[in-house]
């Protein structure tokens, strides 16, 4: 059993556990991950970690709710128990030799994007950071990309905060300025990164991209979670939980992903609804 | 007093019933039945049952137990050699080991002694009639650590234990069995009888850590530091292997490591499940394995409409242990043998990119085979039929064609040879290309039976113990 030391509501469906879990946080990397089980009936879902603080034995994850399980985990107050927590697992974000770098975050993903950039700025790089969001009340993290980012840009679709439109808009404007980012990192759902990789594809800059399809396992067992690559022509499969889940953004095969992401949609939104309608129950 | 020439059936559930449930499918003797079975043995001199066991059970002492009803004698026998009774006698592929061997079989041309149920009786039998719980040993001061709670793992653990060894098992997953908890079904291994063993092994002493990830959360350097003596590697299967065919990343293809976990380990089987799968449709299992078997079953008792085993040699190769195909076939099971896939086929509406069909499982497109010569594992090479392609309708394609030993540690732990296939290296004691590490089961041999790797996990005990001494 797992002890929550913390707990934090970035905003309304996204929340920030930090969990007693000390072999892992010794060890976790920027860009890796966990998988948790609620409780001894739940499902193995896998979060990638947000942060660690190795000498109080804590590592961080940041969630947004989504699903039947996400919706239980809401309810976990600081002091309670997870069943499991296991990691960390998967490459973490490769990091070194890079003096220029872009991080983007699209909504949730920016949890992830934070260590990373922190970790770049950390190694002495120059991070420019691009967060985006659907509006401003889903908006989280700003400061803490402000302390680590030389310059930090806030997009939301409809213009509630910062600038209006989606992250590709800066990235592009950037790039066609002459701005030579060694490396891009995107982060946030399949279809921005997606975008984020045709933007960045005529000025030949490396992206990363950072997946997080369907996982049970998470230690290269199960084969859930392979996605396609496309090498010199060639489709090759590979696995997120040992082989990711960062890839080469050029490489990825977006809409076959897109197409696995949605494979238990109906399963999750029925799951879904009768986890709310449980806690309706319970609290009504 | 002449031999009954065939074997004692085993009573098991009526076909059309457990089909649509998973309970277990063999029930086992009763006790009248396994004192007749046991009187089939001749207990002959030469022993060759006793050969043909990985472990070496001592067969026809524990058989001559049951013949004088000292089935706790019986079981003391068993235990000697295997840490895992009740498990063996389910799940070993026993025509192909110690009653492949039996003197009934090779001179007299009967069935052999039914050595596997009767095993399988001694061990339900002493669960079911001993409260005495085991006893831990006076520790000898000698620490190891046991990567993996899986068959292996847990005999390797068992074996040190009852010498005094301080053994701790370190389990990646949420709790302890390794495949034969995420792998085999519940209605033929049932969960409560693997917990019943870990529960033995907790109590000589072993403990065991879920949720430890070597290679990930700890190293193996890691544990030497922190004073372990000596490392035995159990990470099992790896990742699942698949044909490169079109089509594989369609939504209702699984790799059967997948299907089966999501059924037993996140029990998606039960109802209201926490953990998705995809039930009832039509389902096609490619493979001939235990595992393709297992897969096939899994989908009939998820509520599948029709299952097909879609296998490219023909019934006389097929891998699997003999009674799971007859229960398979019993079952409805429909065997295409000599068929190949060629590609799986998906739904896509050319006007409606959102329609949330797109993408699903549709068929599968096979080609029809025929033997040719035999090939380097001596069995002979399928051979395409040009122009015998067909389709099956199917709603989910499990691929149940094996896998590839785990690769966590030997990337991370440096020294660690390993072979082409990604199999660790070891030496006939079951020694790694590092001083004090020792290896056993898929991690080292790609996927195989419980019972090779429970030899396995017993050879490198043996090893380690005299190496410690």
């Amino acid at each position: 059993m797992y002890r929550i030391a913390s707990r934090r509501e970035l905003n309304p469906s996204m929340i920030q556990l930090e969990v007693e879990a000390s072999l892992v946080a010794r060890k976790a990397k920027p860009g890796q991950f966990i998988i948790l089980r609620v409780d001894e009936a739940g499902e193995r879902i896998p979060l990638t970690i947000a942060g660690t603080d190795p000498e109080r034995g804590t590592v961080k994850i940041i969630f947004q709710v989504v699903g039947a399980t996400t919706e239980q985990l809401k309810f976990k107050q600081a002091g309670e128990f997870l069943q499991d927590f296991a990691g960390p697992l998967g490459q973490p974000t490769e990091t070194a030799g890079k003096k220029n770098v872009c991080i983007i975050g699209g909504g949730a993903g920016c949890a992830i994007a934070m260590p990373v950039a922190e970790e770049f700025h950390r190694l002495g790089a120059r991070v420019t950071s691009i967060i985006g969001f659907r509006n401003r009340d889903l908006l989280i993290l700003e400061d803490e990309f402000r302390s680590i980012s030389d310059e930090l840009i806030v997009m939301t679709d409809d213009g509630s905060y910062g600038r209006q439109g989606n992250v590709t808009v800066p990235l592009k404007e950037m790039l066609e300025a002459g701005q030579a980012f060694d490396l891009v990192v995107a982060i946030g759902p399949l279809i921005m990164m997606k975008f984020v990789t045709l933007a960045a594809r005529p000025f030949g800059v490396p992206v990363t991209v950072s997946m997080n399809p369907i996982m049970i396992d998470g230690t290269g067992m199960c084969g859930g979670c392979r996605i396609t690559l496309v090498q010199e022509g060639k489709r090759v499969t590979r696995f997120a939980c040992v082989d990711g889940p960062d890839f080469n953004g050029y490489e990825v095969d977006f809409d076959e992903a897109m197409s696995r992401s949605r494979m238990y949609a109906d399963f999750e939104r029925h799951a879904y609804e009768e986890a709310c309608s449980l806690f309706e129950k319970e609290v009504g | 007093m002449a031999v009954d020439p065939k074997k004692h059936a085993m009573p098991t559930q009526a076909p059309q019933v457990r089909a649509r449930n998973f309970q277990e499918v063999a029930q086992g003797y009763p006790m009248e039945i396994a004192v007749e079975e046991a009187g089939r043995c001749l207990n002959c001199k030469n022993r060759p049952c006793v050969t043909g066991c990985p472990v070496n059970i001592a067969i026809p002492d524990f058989i001559g137990r049951i013949k004088e009803g000292d089935f706790e004698g019986a079981y003391q026998v068993i235990s000697r050699s295997s840490s895992l009774p009740a498990v063996c006698g389910r799940v070993c592929p026993q025509e192909t080991q110690c009653e492949s061997q039996c003197t009934l079989h090779t001179r007299a041309k009967m069935d052999p002694v039914g050595i596997g149920r009767l095993e399988r009786f001694v061990a339900d039998w002493h669960n079911a009639h001993t409260t005495e719980r085991a006893k831990a040993p006076a520790s000898n001061g000698h620490r190891v650590a046991v990567i993996g709670a899986g068959p292996s793992g847990l005999t390797c653990a068992g074996d040190l234990a009852k010498k005094g060894f301080q053994v701790t098992i370190y389990e990646a997953l949420h709790t302890a069995g390794g495949v034969l908890v995420y792998g085999i079904p519940e209605f033929r291994l049932p969960k409560a009888i693997v917990a019943r063993e870990v529960e033995t092994l907790k109590e000589l002493g072993v403990e065991i850590q879920a949720n430890v990830i070597i290679g990930k959360t700890l190293t193996i350097d890691e544990l030497f530091e922190d004073g372990f003596e000596a490392v035995f590697i159990g990470s099992g299967a790896g990742l699942p292997n698949f044909m490169n065919i079109p089509g594989e990343a369609l939504k209702g293809v699984y790799s059967a490591n997948e299907f089966l976990t999501r059924s037993n380990l996140m029990k998606a089987y039960l109802e209201d499940p926490k953990t998705p799968i995809m039930k009832g449709g039509r389902v096609a299992v490619v493979g001939g394995g235990n595992v393709a078997m297992d897969a096939a079953r899994t989908a009939l008792r998820l509520g599948a409409e029709k299952v097909y085993i879609v296998y490219r040699r023909s019934m006389e190769e097929l891998p699997a242990r003999r009674e799971e195909v007859e229960h398979a076939e019993e079952e409805g099971i429909d065997f295409r043998l000599l068929c190949n896939p060629t590609e799986i086929l998906g739904y896509e509406n050319p006007d409606n990119p959102r329609d949330p069909k797109n993408g699903f499982v549709t068929g599968i497109r096979c080609v029809r085979m025929e033997l040719g010569e035999p090939d380097a594992s001596g069995r002979r090479r399928p051979v395409e039929i040009p122009g015998s392609t067909f389709e099956l309708a199917v709603d989910a394609v499990v691929m149940a064609i094996g896998t590839s030993p785990n690769p966590l540690i030997k990337s991370t732990t440096e020294g660690l040879e390993a072979n082409r296939r990604g199999g660790i290296v070891i030496d006939e004691k079951g020694l790694t290309s590092r001083e004090h590490v020792y290896a056993g089961g898929d991690a080292v041999t790609g996927a195989a039976t419980v019972i090779s790797a429970m030899g396995a996990g017993k050879v490198a005990a043996a090893a380690i113990a005299e190496a410690l001494a």
